[in-house]
Parts: structure tokens; sequence; C-alpha cells
């Protein structure tokens, strides 16, 4: 993550360098200044060209793979033909939920298709995005201000909480998929017959209760790395002043803390508006529970074209949160790198 | 350095939503058809193989190949183990096979990738020169490996559903689905679950939906492998599932089984009747926690009128189009095929072999009580819909099957949208 962020300081030098701000120097020093803008960019270039070949060249080709049909079958000899051109039709299926008709035109999709499952799962992905992250954010930030406190055994604590999230999604997925078995200890412990996996809410509340188990201590980190940059003169000074601690929390801590907030909030939104794991194995996608990245996979198996179109359409809306977010709510990950970029690794 | 203030934040989104969903995407290059010209290629050439398989869970194929290799020193099989995940083993194979890659001579390949793979040009029609001898293999096994007429590949193992009763509650076992449904009523005086198979939504419910349907009679594809569920046969096959739920028959724990699930609750004597794969009767006898050790009995699926259609399972052996040595590959297929490996895959990995005369071999017999069953099962199998939209098909009786089994919409319904569905997948782009 913080690859992407190294050139920005780096480059402004190295555009902006004019001898204009510096006030007294030489000639000799301008030159160096130059060349060393010009080295740089040097430096720079190797990674900029693995970035592009590992970020961008993927994006384009799948770009350019969503306007192709999805290869057909040739009635007579049985085999797959090359679809040719598709132009926007394949971007047009998912958005109005349309499939192919056997005449050769469109219907809507019938339900039993991933082309009729597009809103829903969409209405899903953010659904599961909004739950968890809210969840996470009041867990976490209630994690992080026990940890910011001198106790003895805190750094034990600290090991400890950060167990859920060292472990492989994959793994969780799978041991919480045991504990919403029928006859898992989920039923046991509260002496219920709930079909965890069998119906619609208690599948979304399982993969809600999996997820915030599994990310809130990720969360608790970053905001704990927020606290720990609030100078403690600042509460004493407000404390002598004669403020409660709700006085205290919500003028100090919540302002100073909200850098480091609002760049853990966006890092947990566009990762779960990507989630793809945990209900994959927990319940499979039934009763509701697919996500845009499990309908991605599954159009893989059916048509590389279509699936191209469907993660180009998933990549813009992911894009569309990050712009918000960084925009009017002021995530702030470049900028003033110093106070924010530090906690994000 | 004056950035624009509207262009700094969209960067950084757009550089945060790059890296964040560019996992997403990959899945790569067109699907070219035809292939003519590479099936007709190095039909003479021998060589060094490559064998790709999943993972050899119980040390099979390693003695097979090592038997091969001291037998044919020009011609060695190398063995390309995949990992133990179907989804994986078919994304490797579509990998390889689309780049075009010679590397991958002979491949394993589930009974129901078969048509996929044929019909995008990869597998090499075992035809003419190439042919192989399907006479003394089961004709379910033959069919699943069959498309369009031509064989794509050999069949090498079996399996089919087998139902499990428990012979201390019910002396004969059910010959027919509503005669099960009839001694329903022992499982309530002993407070147990009646019927159970796997209904959770995944492949495992087609395979259960499938047998339903044709049990009663339906199909899901006709001969011309177009959806034909608007049928009454059909309908009375998925509305035995959906009834015997309403009517608690089937316990409604079961719709989140899978064959796991089902089989624990078999061995812990919570049901009467289980439809599962052979491969439980070891577990289900021998595990220290089995309670129903002594006290099941295995019989065919229950049908309309007698023994019920089960869905096949199993793997065949397909040569690649692609391979320089398909002389090789071929003798390669054949001794994978053979009687004395067949024999061999069903006393080391418990498979059930395609070959109909090994279910009475006594010494095999011996070691799998299970085989005479299985024959039955498996004689009067019926292959999962052998078509090149296999993904898209299994969805769309996966998604109705489910939604009419809990009672979410009528079987009517499930069974037209089940078509539609199939229908629009067959319909191409």
């Amino acid at each position: 993550m913080a690859t992407e962020l190294g050139p920005t300081p780096v480059k402004s030098p190295a555009s902006g360098g004019t001898p204009v701000h510096h006030a007294p120097k030489g000639v000799g020093e301008d030159n160096r200044i130059a060349s060393q803008g010009r080295w740089a960019s040097w430096l720079l270039a190797p990674t900029i060209i693995a970035l592009a070949t590992v970020i961008v060249y993927p994006i384009i080709s799948a770009i350019v793979m969503s306007f192709q049909k999805d290869a057909g079958l040739d009635p007579a000899t049985g085999l797959f033909t090359a679809g040719g051109s598709a132009g926007i039709q394949n971007y047009v299926n998912w958005l109005a939920q349309q499939c192919s008709a056997p005449d050769g035109g469109t219907v809507a999709c019938p339900p039993g298709t991933l082309g009729g499952q597009f809103w829903s799962a969409t209405a899903t992905t953010f659904f599961f995005t909004i739950v968890t992250v809210a969840f996470e954010t009041v867990l976490g930030f209630w994690m992080a201000m026990i940890m910011a406190r001198e106790f003895r055994g805190r750094s034990l604590v600290r090991a400890a909480v950060l167990v859920p999230w060292a472990i492989p999604t994959a793994v969780t997925a799978k041991l919480w998929f045991f504990i919403f078995a029928f006859e898992g200890i989920a039923n046991k412990l509260f002496n219920t017959t709930i079909l965890w996996t069998g119906s619609e809410w208690p599948a979304k509340w399982a993969v809600v209760i999996a997820d915030v188990w599994k990310t809130t201590p990720f969360m608790a980190l970053l905001i704990l790395a927020g606290l720990q940059m609030i100078p403690a003169e600042v509460y004493e000074a407000a404390k002598v002043d004669g403020t409660t601690a709700w006085q205290r929390f919500r003028l100090i801590t919540l302002p100073l803390v909200k850098p480091a907030l609002m760049v853990a909030i966006l890092f947990r939104t566009l990762d779960a508006l990507r989630m793809f794991d945990l209900p994959y194995i927990l319940t499979g996608g039934a009763n509701n529970t697919t996500t845009l990245s499990i309908l991605v996979i599954n159009q893989i198996r059916q048509g590389f074209n279509s699936a191209a179109a469907l993660s180009t359409i998933t990549f813009i809306i992911i894009f569309l949160v990050a712009f918000i977010f960084v925009r009017f709510l002021g995530a702030n990950v470049v900028e003033q790198s110093g106070a924010t970029g530090k906690g994000k690794k | 350095m004056k950035t624009p203030r509207f262009l700094l934040p969209a960067a950084t989104a757009g550089i945060l939503a790059l890296t964040l969903s560019a996992c997403g995407g990959g899945g790569g290059g067109t699907t070219g058809g035809g292939g003519g010209s590479d099936a007709d290629a190095n039909m003479d050439a021998r060589g060094p193989i490559t064998f790709v398989q999943g993972k050899d869970n119980n040390n099979v194929i390693r003695p097979l190949i090592e038997k091969w290799n001291a037998a044919h020193k020009d011609e060695q099989v190398t063995f390309k183990e995949q990992t133990d995940q179907a989804d994986q083993q078919h994304d490797d194979l579509v990998q390889h096979f689309q780049a075009k890659q010679s590397d991958y001579d002979v491949a394993d390949v589930d009974v129901v990738w078969t048509a996929e793979f044929a019909a995008k040009g990869w597998l090499q029609p075992l035809k003419d020169k190439m042919a192989i001898d399907t006479s003394a293999m089961l004709p379910a096994t033959v069919q699943s490996a069959t498309y369009k007429g031509t064989l794509y590949a050999a069949p090498r193992t079996s399996d089919g559903g087998i139902l499990f009763y428990r012979k201390d509650l019910v002396p004969n076992p059910p010959k027919t689905w509503d005669e099960m449904m009839g001694m329903c009523s022992i499982a309530k005086q002993n407070n147990i679950g009646c019927y159970a198979g796997q209904f959770s939504k995944y492949e495992g419910l087609t395979v259960n939906a499938s047998e339903a349907i044709n049990s009663a009679g339906g199909s899901v594809l006709n001969k011309d492998g177009k959806p034909n569920l608007n049928t009454a046969e059909a309908k009375a096959g998925l509305e035995n599932l959906a009834k015997a739920y309403a009517d608690g028959n089937i316990p409604k724990e079961a719709i989140t089984y899978k064959e796991e699930d089902s089989r624990q609750a078999f061995q812990s004597g919570k049901l009467l009747f289980l439809r599962n794969w052979p491969y439980v009767y070891s577990l289900m006898s021998t595990e220290g926690s089995s309670a129903v050790k002594d006290k099941f009995g295995m019989a065919a699926l229950p049908g309309k009128s007698g023994p019920g259609a089960s869905s096949l399972g199993g793997h065949n052996t397909a040569v690649s189009v692609y391979s320089k040595h398909k002389a090789t590959a071929l003798d390669f297929v054949k001794f994978l095929t053979s009687e004395e490996s067949e024999k061999f895959y069903a006393t080391q990995g418990s498979l059930a072999p395609v070959l109909g005369a090994l279910y009475t071999d006594q010494e095999l017999v011996a070691k799998l009580p299970y085989l005479p069953v299985l024959k039955t099962s498996i004689e009067n199998a019926v292959p999962r819909p052998v078509t090149p939209f296999y993904p898209a098909v299994t969805k769309a009786i996966q998604d109705n099957a489910y939604s009419a089994i809990k009672g979410e919409k009528t079987v009517e319904t499930a069974l037209s949208d089940m078509q539609k569905s199939i229908e629009s997948a067959g319909a191409g782009s």
C-alpha cells in the first residue's frame, strides 16, 4: 500500500525545484538540483514500470475484454466460436439485468442466472460494507481506547487482539462455518435451532459477525496509532480547565484522531466492498449473501468477457466510493502523510 | 506546483480502487474455437508426456506411474499434481489449454467438465486412430465422456448415489419413493428424522435435484441438449423433495447439509434414510463415534416404480489436442483404464471402477461390500447434464431447486425459471 505514496513527495521538488525558493545560491547549486531531479526520475522509473505492468496493464486488458462478446456455441459443430465485438452490450446486460434469449435478442434475466443477481449483489455488498464498517469502527475505537491506557500486560493485550486478524480469512470462514452449522457451537451455546446458513437474515448476520470478529483488530490498531499522536498535555490542560470525560472525548480525542480514523474507515470500506472469501466459504453466496466479487468469480467460469465488464463496473463503484471519501469526507491519505500515512501500514 | 484541487482526491481514489480491486480482474484471453488442425497433429508421435490430476489422496496414481515408467524408458510420464479443490483444478486446466500449451498431455477431467472442454476444442476426439475400447465399461460412464456423439475422454473412475437405511428399524429397504415416505412413520415413532440428502445450495443440490427429476422419469436436458423441464415428470420429481421438506419428512436442517453434515446426522442416529456416496460406508462402519456401526444397510436409490436414477460422479481421462506425443498419451490412457489399474483404484483408493465385470469380483466385494449395490446404482444412473454450459446449468438448477424445496416458490415456477435460465445460457451471447 505504501508504494504508491512514495512518488508524490519526491516529485514535488523535481517539478517545482526552481531556484526562486532558494535565496542565496551559486550557479553550481542550481545544476545540482536540476540533475538531482533527473536522477530521481531515473530512480523512480523501475517502480513506475513495475506498477504499470502489474496494475495498469491488467486493468486495461480487462476493459478491452469487456467490450468483446463471450464465445458462443456453433450449433452445427458443437464447438465454441469467438464472439466478436459486443460494444457496450455487456455493460447494458449487467445494469439492466438482461440475459440472452434463444431468439437472439435479450430478455429479463430469469431467477437462476448470474445476470439476474446484479442489483441484489450490489445491495448485499453495500449492506455488508455499511454494517460491518459501522460495527468495526465503534468496537475498534473502544478497543483502541483500552489499549491506549497504561496497564500491566498492555503489550500482551495488543498482541492478543491481533490474533483474529492474523488468521487467513479462508481459515476464519471455515471456523465460523463449523460454528454456524446446525449442530454447531452457536446453536448449542444458545440452545437454539436456527438454520444459520439456511435462511436470509441469519446468513447475513453470520457473515457480519464473522467479519467484525476478524477485522475489528485492524481498525483498533489504526485508531490506536492515531490516539497515541495526541499529546498528553492537551488532556492535562483540559482537565485543569475542568472538563468532563465526555467533553474531553468529544472536543479533544475525536477531532485529533479524525485524520487517522478517516483513513482507517476508508481502507476498511474499500476492503469490505470487495468482500469475497468470507461469504463464499461460509454461505456459498446462498440466501442473498452473494457479493459483487462472488458474482465476478462465478461469471468468470461462464464467460470471461462479461466477467471483465462486471469487474470494471465493480471497479467504478469502488472508485466512486473512494472518491467521495477523499474529496468530501476528508480522508486524507496523501497530504500530511507524516501524520496519517505512518499509521496506515 | 498548483495541482487542481479536484485532481488530487480523484487520483488518490483511483490508485486505492485500482490496488484494491485489481485482484478481482484477471482471467484472460479469448476463447478460440475449432482446434481441427491441432486434433490431427502428432498422432503417431512418441516421447515423454505429463499427466495432470488433482491431489493424489490415497497414493494411487504414483505407484501406477512408477510401474509405467519402469516399462517405458523412452516414454516417461511426469506427474503434475494439482490442489485438492475441484474449482482450482478446473481453472488450472483452462489456463493451460487456453494458452495452447503442450505441457499437459494427459489430464484428469471431472465428468461435468468434459463437454465444456470438448466444445472448446481442447480434447482429442478418441476416434479412428485414437479410438479406445469402451465395450466393457458401464454405459452411463461412457455417456458422461461423450459430447455430440463423439467420445472425448476415457472413463476412469465412477461413483453413484446409494440409499443408506437403518436395518434395525426397517427390515426391508424401500424400492420406491412412495414406499420410503410411507416408512417415515417409523422415524416419527423413534423420534428421528426420516430422509436426507444434500440440499445446501452447492453442486450437491444439483446432484440431488437431478436424481429426483430423473427418478420420476423426467430429464433436465433432452437428447439435443435443450432444457426439458416443463414436464409432468420433472414436476413430480421436484415435488417429491418439496413435499417431503414441507411435511418434515426431510428435517428442516437438511437445507444446510452437504455430504459430511448429512453423514454425521445419519451416523449419530438422527436419520432413518440417507442418500450419499459410497465413501461414507467405511467411515460409518469404523469410526468410534458411530452410533450405527452394525445397524445400517445399503440399497439402490428409490425411484418411481423401481430403482431410482442416480447422478453420476467420477473422473474421465483425456488427451490434450496440443500434446506433442499423442501415441504415447493414448497408450498411457489405455494403461490407466486397464482392468489391472481399475482394480488398483478400488483396492488402494476405494474408487469405483468403470468396468462392469469388476463389481462382482470376489476380492473386491470382500473389501468394498457396497459394490453390488453401487453397480445397480450406476447401471441406472444418468450423468449430470452433459453440456458445455455446465456452470450456468448447475446454477440454474441449484438456485431454483433450493427455492422450491424451501417453499419460497411453487415447483412449477421453479421449473419454468430453471428452463428459462438454461435456455438463456445455451443462447450464448
